[in-house]
Formats: C-alpha cells, sequence, structure tokens
C-alpha cells in the first residue's frame, strides 16, 4: 500500500513536470510590495523584470538599450532629455503607453507617499507631453545617473488607469511586461500569466512564471535538483562548484554592481573619537593593510567573489585606476599603527547575524590579529544593526549594498554630508562638491576623472574598507536556454527558452 | 457543572485583554525602528518620515496600543506594510495550511506516542521499553531543521518521491497536498510524539499500579481490557491537556518547520514579519494564535468533563 501511495505521488510529480510551459524560480526571498513607486527590495526587482516593463534597460555590458523608450537625446545644456517612446505598446489592462502614461508615472514616482523614487529622480522637475509618442524630462540640472535610473523602478511604467483606481495596487500590479500578474500568495508563490499583447511577444516562451520564495539556499537548491524549480537565484557559494562538478545542472554567474564592505564610524557620532580607528587614518590605513582581499574571497565566499577596493569592481569601466588593491602588508600596518601611537588597538565590529557576514567577521578578526588589532565581533540582527549604525553607536559595521548601473548610486548616498547612508558621518565640502561634479558631467571620459579624484580622496580617510564584490550565482534545469547574467543580478525572461 | 464553567468562561475576557497588552507591548521592546527597516536599503529620510507617520510610531506607547486595539474590536487587524495586504487576509490565508500542518503532525504524534507509550508501560524493563525510549529521547532531541533537510535530502533528492517543499491546496490538488505535507507533519509530529510517548508511559505507569487496576485484574478481567478500558481511560486525562498545550505549540511552533519546507503558514509568516519588523502581522499572528492556545485549554478543560466523571458532580 505504502509503495502504492508513492508510486501515486511519483505520478503526480511526473505529470507537474510535463507541463513545461511553466517557468518556476527560486528566490532567496520574499518580495516585498509590488508597486515600482513604493518597492523596496531587491528580490521585487527580479518579479518585476517580467512585470513590468521599463523605459530602457541595461544589458550585459552595463550600456543602457531601448525598452519602452525607443531613442533618446540630450538638450544642448543636458537639462532636458526627449525620449521617443515605442509605438502599439499597451498595459495588461488595454490601455494604451503613451507619453502621457510616462508624465503620469513620473509624477506618481514623485509624488506618492511613500516613494522610494523620489530620491532618485529628484532633479526631474517636470515632464512634458510633445506629441503623444514624445516625452520630454525637464531637470533642474544635468544628471548623469537619470538614463540608469530610468532603467531601474523609476523607469517603470504602471497603467494610469489602474493606479487611480486601486489604492492597494501594490497587492494587484498592472503594468506592460511581457507577464501579467495573476495570484499572489504571500511566502508561497507569485503567479504571473503571459500577456498575449505585449510588444515583444516572439521573445517569450513561457505561458505562465511562477516565483517561490525559498529561504534557505540547500531547500532552493534540493527543489531544483528533484525538479520543483527550473531556475533559482543566490546559489550559495558553498554549494556552486559542487553543482558545476556534478554536471547535472546548468550554471551562470556574474560579478555584482554592489559590493561588500566595512563602514567606520569616523564622525557620526562622538563615538568615533573614542576609538583610534576612528580618530586616527593611520590606523585605518593599518587595519586595510592587516586584511588579505582574496583570502577573505576564499574563505568567506568560496572564491565566489571578486576582491575590490572601490564602491564599483575592478573590471568596471568607471574603476579608477589611480588607486589599485592595496596588497596585505603587516610590517608596514604594524608600523603604522607604531607611528600612530596605538600598538594594540581594539574595536568593535558590528555584524549582521547572516552567515555571510559572519564569516567575513571571523576571518578579518583572524587577519587584523595578525597586526595588532584587537577585533570584537558583534553580531547584531539587521534592523536592530540598521539602527545603531544610523544613530552611530558602533566602531566599525559589515554591511553590503545591492549596487546601482551607474556608480553615482553606489557613492552619493555614502559620502554625501548628511545623506541617509553616510553611516561614517565623514561630511567634507570638496567631496559634496565632487558627487555633484559627477552628477552634472554627462561625457564619461570626464567622469573617470571625477571619480579617480574622488578615490585618491576617499583614500586618505578611508570612512569605508571595500572588501569584494559578490558573483550572482544562478543554477538551472539544463534544458532551460537563453539566460543572460546581467550585472544587475534580475533574470530576464525574454530569450528563456525551455 | 455550571459554576466551574462560567469560571472558566468569566476568566478568557480579562486574560485575552491582558494577551493583547503583552503582545503589544512586547513587540515594541524589538531593537531597531521599523520604520528604518521597512523602508528598504534606500532609507529615503521621507520614506522614513511617512512609515513612522503611517505607524504612528511618533505617538506614545498608550495611544499607538489605543490605535491598534480600536481596530481589533472592529475586527481589523491592520494591514501588511511590508506587502499591502490586510493582516486578516494574510491569517485567513495562512490559517489552513498551519492547522492542516498541525492537525497531520498532531495525527501522526498520537499515532506514534500513545501506542508507543502504552506498549512501554505495559512491557516495563524489558525490551520493548527500552526501544520506545530510545526512539522518544532521539525524537526530542532531534533538530527540526536538522530532520527536515536530511528528509529532503532522502525522499526528494535522491529517491524523487516528494516535493522538496513548498505547498499546494487540497482543493486544487488532494494528492500533491499530502505529498507536500507528509514530510513536514512527520518532523513537526516526530518530537511531539516523543512527548506524548513519554507521557502516557508515565501516566499508564501510574494507573496500572493502582488499586483498582489490581482489582480488575483479581476479577479476571482480561489483560488488553484491563490496559485499554481501566488504565487507559484515567491516564488519558493528563495526556489530554498536554495533546491541546502540545496541539498550541504545533500552531505556534510550526516556524522552523515551515521555515525549512517552505510552506506558507504562520510560522513563516510571523518569522518573516518579526524580520521586517512588520508590527501589525506580528500583532494580529501573535493575538490569534493566543487566543487559539486560550480556547484550545478551556475545550480541554471541557474535555476532562468527558472522562472525568467526578468534576461533574
Amino acid at each position: 500500500m505504502k509503495r502504492k501511495l508513492l508510486l501515486a505521488f511519483a505520478f503526480a510529480l511526473a505529470a507537474t513536470a510535463s507541463m513545461a510551459q511553466t517557468l518556476r524560480i527560486g528566490l532567496a526571498e520574499d518580495p516585498d510590495v509590488l508597486d515600482p513607486s513604493l518597492a523596496r527590495s531587491f528580490v521585487g526587482r527580479i518579479v518585476f523584470a517580467s512585470l513590468c516593463d521599463k523605459l530602457v534597460d541595461i544589458d550585459e555590458k552595463l550600456n543602457v538599450v531601448p525598452q519602452l523608450a525607443t531613442s533618446w537625446q540630450w538638450s544642448a545644456d543636458n537639462k532636458q532629455l526627449t525620449m521617443k517612446l515605442r509605438p502599439g505598446v499597451t498595459f495588461h489592462d488595454g490601455e494604451k503607453f503613451d507619453a502621457a502614461a510616462v508624465k503620469f508615472n513620473i509624477e506618481r514616482h514623485k509624488t506618492i507617499a511613500g516613494s522610494n523614487r523620489r530620491g532618485e529622480l529628484l532633479p526631474v522637475t517636470s515632464v512634458d507631453v510633445v506629441d503623444p509618442l514624445t516625452v520630454r524630462f525637464n531637470l533642474s540640472a544635468p544628471f548623469s545617473p537619470l538614463l540608469t535610473v530610468l532603467a531601474d523602478r523609476a523607469g517603470m511604467m504602471v497603467s494610469p488607469k489602474a493606479a487611480r483606481e486601486n489604492p492597494n495596487f501594490g497587492a494587484h500590479p498592472v503594468c506592460s511586461g511581457p507577464f501579467k500578474f495573476a495570484e499572489r500568495i504571500a511566502q508561497d508563490k507569485i503567479t504571473l500569466e503571459r500577456y498575449p499583447n505585449y510588444w515583444n511577444k516572439d521573445a517569450i516562451h513561457f505561458d505562465k512564471v511562477i516565483y517561490q520564495p525559498i529561504v534557505d539556499a540547500t531547500v532552493r537548491l534540493a527543489n531544483l535538483k528533484s525538479g520543483q524549480l527550473d531556475l533559482i537565484e543566490r546559489v550559495a557559494p558553498s554549494d556552486f562548484a559542487g553543482i558545476k562538478r556534478e554536471g547535472k545542472l546548468g550554471t551562470s554567474k556574474i560579478t555584482e554592481l554592489g559590493y561588500q564592505g566595512i563602514t567606520i564610524n569616523t564622525g557620526k557620532s562622538d563615538e568615533a573619537k573614542k576609538n583610534p580607528l576612528g580618530r586616527d587614518p593611520r590606523v585605518r590605513e593599518a587595519f586595510e593593510l592587516s586584511l588579505d582581499r582574496q583570502g577573505i574571497v576564499q574563505v568567506a565566499m568560496d572564491g565566489e567573489a571578486d576582491p575590490g577596493n572601490q564602491w564599483v569592481a575592478p573590471t568596471n569601466a568607471y574603476y579608477a585606476k589611480n588607486v589599485p588593491m592595496p596588497k596585505r602588508d603587516v610590517a608596514r600596518a604594524k608600523a603604522l599603527l607604531k607611528d600612530a601611537g596605538v600598538t594594540n588597538p581594539s574595536f568593535t565590529l558590528m555584524t549582521p547575524t547572516t552567515s555571510d557576514a559572519q564569516r567575513i567577521a571571523q576571518v578579518v578578526q583572524a587577519m587584523a590579529k595578525e597586526a595588532g588589532f584587537d577585533v570584537k565581533i558583534q553580531s547584531t540582527e539587521f534592523a536592530t544593526s540598521l539602527n545603531l549604525a544610523d544613530k552611530g553607536q558602533f566602531d566599525a559595521y559589515i554591511l553590503a549594498w545591492s549596487g546601482r548601473a551607474d556608480p553615482d548610486g553606489n557613492l552619493f548616498s555614502f559620502y554625501g554630508c548628511k545623506q541617509p547612508l553616510n553611516y561614517s558621518g565623514e561630511c567634507r565640502a570638496n567631496w559634496d562638491e565632487l558627487l555633484a561634479r559627477s552628477r552634472t558631467t554627462l561625457d564619461p571620459k570626464e567622469r573617470i576623472k571625477i571619480f579617480a579624484t574622488m578615490a585618491a580622496d576617499f583614500e586618505k580617510e578611508r570612512p569605508i574598507i571595500y572588501l569584494f564584490h559578490r558573483h550572482w550565482l544562478y543554477a538551472y534545469n539544463k534544458k532551460l536556454t537563453g539566460l543572460r547574467a546581467v550585472p544587475d543580478g534580475l533574470i530576464r525572461v525574454q530569450g528563456l527558452k525551455m | 457543572v455550571s459554576s466551574y464553567l462560567v469560571k472558566r468562561l468569566a476568566a478568557i475576557l480579562p486574560t485575552v485583554f491582558f494577551v493583547t497588552v503583552i503582545v503589544f507591548s512586547l513587540q515594541q521592546l524589538l531593537p531597531g525602528d521599523a520604520a528604518t527597516i521597512l523602508a528598504g536599503e534606500d532609507q529615503d529620510p521621507q520614506v522614513i518620515a511617512y512609515l513612522r507617520e503611517k505607524m504612528h510610531l511618533n505617538e506614545p506607547l498608550p495611544v499607538r496600543y489605543g490605535y491598534w486595539i480600536a481596530g481589533v474590536a472592529h475586527g481589523d487587524l491592520g494591514e501588511s506594510l511590508r506587502i499591502q495586504e490586510p493582516v486578516t487576509d494574510l491569517i485567513l490565508q495562512k490559517l489552513p495550511v498551519t492547522l492542516e500542518l498541525a492537525a497531520i503532525a498532531m495525527l501522526i504524534a498520537l499515532v506514534i506516542g500513545i501506542p508507543a507509550g502504552i506498549v512501554s508501560a505495559v512491557g516495563k524493563d524489558t525490551a520493548w521499553d527500552y526501544a520506545a525510549n530510545v526512539i522518544a529521547l532521539w525524537g526530542l532531541s532531534t533538530p527540526n531543521f536538522w530532520l527536515g533537510i536530511l528528509m529532503i535530502m532522502l525522499f526528494s533528492v535522491q529517491l524523487g518521491w516528494l516535493p522538496a517543499s513548498g505547498y499546494v491546496s487540497p482543493f486544487e490538488d488532494l494528492r500533491g497536498n499530502l505529498a507536500a505535507m507528509i514530510m513536514p507533519a512527520f518532523v513537526l509530529g516526530n518530537a511531539i510524539a516523543a512527548v506524548l510517548m513519554r507521557h502516557t508511559r508515565s501516566a499508564m505507569l501510574q494507573v496500572l499500579s493502582a488499586d483498582y487496576v489490581r482489582t480488575a485484574r483479581a476479577k479476571g478481567v482480561k489483560e488488553g481490557r484491563v490496559v485499554l478500558k481501566h488504565a487507559l481511560r484515567n491516564a488519558l486525562t493528563p495526556i489530554i491537556t498536554l495533546g491541546a498545550l502540545e496541539f498550541g505549540t504545533l500552531l505556534s511552533g510550526a516556524v522552523l518547520t515551515e521555515q525549512v519546507f517552505s510552506i506558507p503558514g504562520f510560522g513563516k509568516l510571523i518569522v518573516d514579519a518579526v524580520f521586517n519588523r512588520d508590527y501589525s502581522v506580528v500583532q494580529g499572528v501573535v493575538l490569534f494564535t493566543s487566543s487559539v492556545y486560550i480556547v484550545l485549554n478551556l475545550l480541554a478543560d471541557l474535555a476532562y468533563f468527558l472522562v472525568n466523571p467526578r468534576l461533574r458532580g
């Protein structure tokens, strides 16, 4: 009887597997609200990639490429961006996508209560409808990150009608992407169905996409191995080599846009001055020199990250080559400490409770010890750690940032005076000036020069010691083809095929 | 009869009130600012200000409690700020899932625990007793998440018999539902089975040495009848209480199991809500779970009535 029952289960499973028109993706977390204006999680962006088209997108090389906008042009003074829109596009409720819809969406992003896009679109003062398929962004000042901002949630277009009529829009989003919202069972699954009138429907080869949040990386992988899922994101680095070796599943990886680093309280509160690490740049330099980034990556991330010493990875076009990654130098670290008059400095390293952060903290602790540092690890639950960081109640803080396509997104809020993510508390007029200049300069070559100046300047103070840039790791059913690894870590369903 | 029942019923309201106060204040004691964590990684000050206002975080604690309890009195538990869904909807969505999981787990626990307890009491100090004790000790001391992951490795990845995780509604696909539920229910029921076994054993041992059992045996009543009718019935009273309490534990304690098997039930709902400081969800779920707990205790008291004639007098 038992065997029969089990066989029945097996058949039931086989039956599910044969419905190959559904793409099942395992996510590492449950997304937050599915409203592009309010959304704030990385994982939500993965779902949006199927649900909501953006004005523009980025490709593997971080070039801005057309999506709902087909072409664009800056005015001579760089204070106006004019975009031509794709004709014949409709929202999932049948409403037309046009310049008026773009105007509505940008205004909604800027004004809806609780909007997370307001800050990203701050320099946009107004949007003009030039004609039904042409729209013009008016800016208070030139703003070089605008296009990449529009390649993310701020460029996502929702149906104006649905947004006006439904106060709980985030629970029933209506966009213009390849798939439309069907159902969400919180923490269980988000089901999207193919939108038959999608403008690029030839690139879509599934009838349904189901996103399933499975927090535990081992269980997520088990689901993929047992055929319950077709594709999973954020494979545990410790599993990745094994999966490749076994060869039963496809794998893909790419270096993230974000970084993992240690923020040091150099001026956020009085506590900064009580600690030699916060007080003296020489101590911070010694701390950096005590670390072997490659070693940290090997031990903490099983090699699945690129060591780095800046806010962008060394492979990024905006990496400042004038500030190369320092090699570990314990002798020099000790000499610097001696210089600073503190041979055995002690500080607390606040560490979120994730296993990655814990491992990093332990390796850092061991390495820094060799130079004479006494690092005390303070494991702190994430919400609490954010609060302590904001109040300046910490010496050093292990913090990851998911990254943005334009370097500005990794910089401005961290180094700008009084900016929300400036946990180090470092506040300098010339840094603000450099940050502002990098925003108003559109020429990439000029911007590289500005970033080089910044890198050299930041290196004198070291409010943030960057460690590495993680790899986005994917594993998938070998029958799946067409997966593109883009540094933003999102899964683009266009071109995916089983 | 009535005075006992009235007393029990009258105690419910103050208990529930006390629970609401505790639930609310404990929640506020959590370190970290709800608005900060809900604001996501950008930490836009305007978003934080908006969330603080929406959650009344700038008001004093009693005022906040007032807002919440007024809503609760009207059956409105608020809205999840993280995903914009009403808490009541979330509870109604998750409740059947966890109830089903808990019911199957309890069934497994009863089917394993009580017979094992009887066998080990009747065969005290025999090989049966030792075997049952060893198994019970194993059940008690095996961490849920570990057993869960091992089972997934064996039954899903190696053998491919059962889905590794997830949930299917029984109305959509009964077989799929059972296939998804059997492993988590076993993992969850396993520990309870051990507790039930230990309690059944000691209750049975006590009853089996009682005078009336000796009398029954002396009268020539068959051993099976002595054990199952005379002894077990009396031994059941404490086991029922325990069962009811453990059922409450199952409801709220499915946390780890649901996390491991990605079952979208209460446990997962509350863990995610705590980490995301989604206050209204945490408050709603804890209030609900504790109310269930209170009601189950009441039901257990009522069940005494049925098995213990002395209380009826």
